[in-house]
């Protein structure tokens, strides 16, 4: 399968999606001008990927602020992450978030309660 | 130049004197007029963020304050109405401001909107305001997961999470501007006491 590798910058997070490596990441800040065109390859390939997944997948989110128009895209990936792991396979969500950053902490409870996925908290100091 | 125009200039002058002094009596720290981009958007957001750190707000403070700003910002980029009548107060056009004061910060944004949507508007924030966290919380899930992305991408968001992030209520104003528009003035208050 292809990788997705993009690039973080001050407005869109970095993404890396690589099946063969079982590398699946998305981290930074995620405020896009056009969230739904920044988001749209990424779900995309979410979608392919579901078609032929790896045994196990662990998906990172290390974010450090997302606006709420990328909730809702986070979500998206999330719910399809959901659908995977009803499929019967392993899944992993890794919600990395700053030790310091309460609101950061809590989007992470809320999307655990929202999907039904393991979903592990990790503080970072 | 004639001294009615001298007179002018210096009326003007005098103005700008009284814009500032104003300004500082408000304590504004930053204020717009214009259309609001993206690109705006992140050089203000860049701008108070560096200003923050210079002077040492704490981490918690300054990620507020963020978030309020960019909603609010894309609110107007994303909802403000062209409302046709008066060129400046056209579409994703509006007032920008942020006033740092001794125990918290203002963010303020004022734009044109067609006077259809005050009601609908009116309810929405003054649902979010009668909320508490726990409510709002729930009323964000629902939101999130029922909602859809806008065609201007906005997920209908914004003043829950404001609220949500400030823990304090949304306070508007609708000012009228002609039989079918009026404009729509709202502040956010982040507390710089944790």
């Amino acid at each position: 399968m292809e990788v997705i590798k993009i690039l973080g910058t001050d407005d869109t997070p970095s993404v890396t999606l690589d099946a063969a490596n079982s590398n699946f990441e998305i981290a930074g800040r995620s405020l896009p001008e056009d969230v739904a065109a920044f988001y749209k390859p990424i779900l995309e390939w979410i979608d392919k990927y579901v078609q032929g997944p790896n045994a196990k997948t662990v998906f990172n989110f290390k974010l450090i602020y997302f606006n709420t128009a990328s909730s809702k895209m986070l979500l998206d990936i999330l719910m399809k992450l959901e659908d995977l792991h009803t499929s019967g396979k392993e899944v992993l969500v890794k919600w990395h978030y700053p030790e310091d950053d309460e609101d950061m902490k809590e989007a992470g409870e809320e999307y655990a309660d929202i999907v039904d996925v393991p979903f592990e908290q990790i503080g970072l100091s | 130049m004639n001294s009615t125009d001298k007179k002018d200039v210096r009326g003007f002058l005098e103005f700008v004197y009284d814009f500032y002094r104003s300004m500082k009596e408000h304590e504004i720290t930053l204020v717009y007029e214009g259309e609001i981009t993206h690109q705006i958007t992140k050089a203000f957001t860049s701008l108070t963020e560096s200003n923050m750190a210079k002077e040492e707000e704490s981490n918690t403070v300054q990620k507020k304050v963020f978030h309020v700003m960019v909603e609010c910002l894309q609110n107007i980029s994303k909802h403000a109405d062209d409302v046709g009548e008066n060129d400046f107060m056209f579409s994703g056009r509006g007032i920008f401001m942020v006033a740092k004061g001794k125990e918290d910060y203002t963010v303020t944004t004022g734009n044109a909107i067609d006077n259809g949507r005050i009601g609908d508007l009116k309810t929405m924030l003054e649902q979010i305001n009668s909320l508490d966290k726990d409510e709002l919380t729930e009323m964000y899930k629902k939101q999130i997961k029922e909602g859809r992305l806008s065609e201007k991408g906005g997920a209908g968001l914004g003043f829950i999470d404001i609220k949500r992030k400030t823990g304090k209520n949304l306070e508007y104003h609708f000012l009228p501007i002609s039989e079918q528009s009026s404009f729509f003035l709202l502040t956010s208050t982040i507390s710089r006491l944790s």
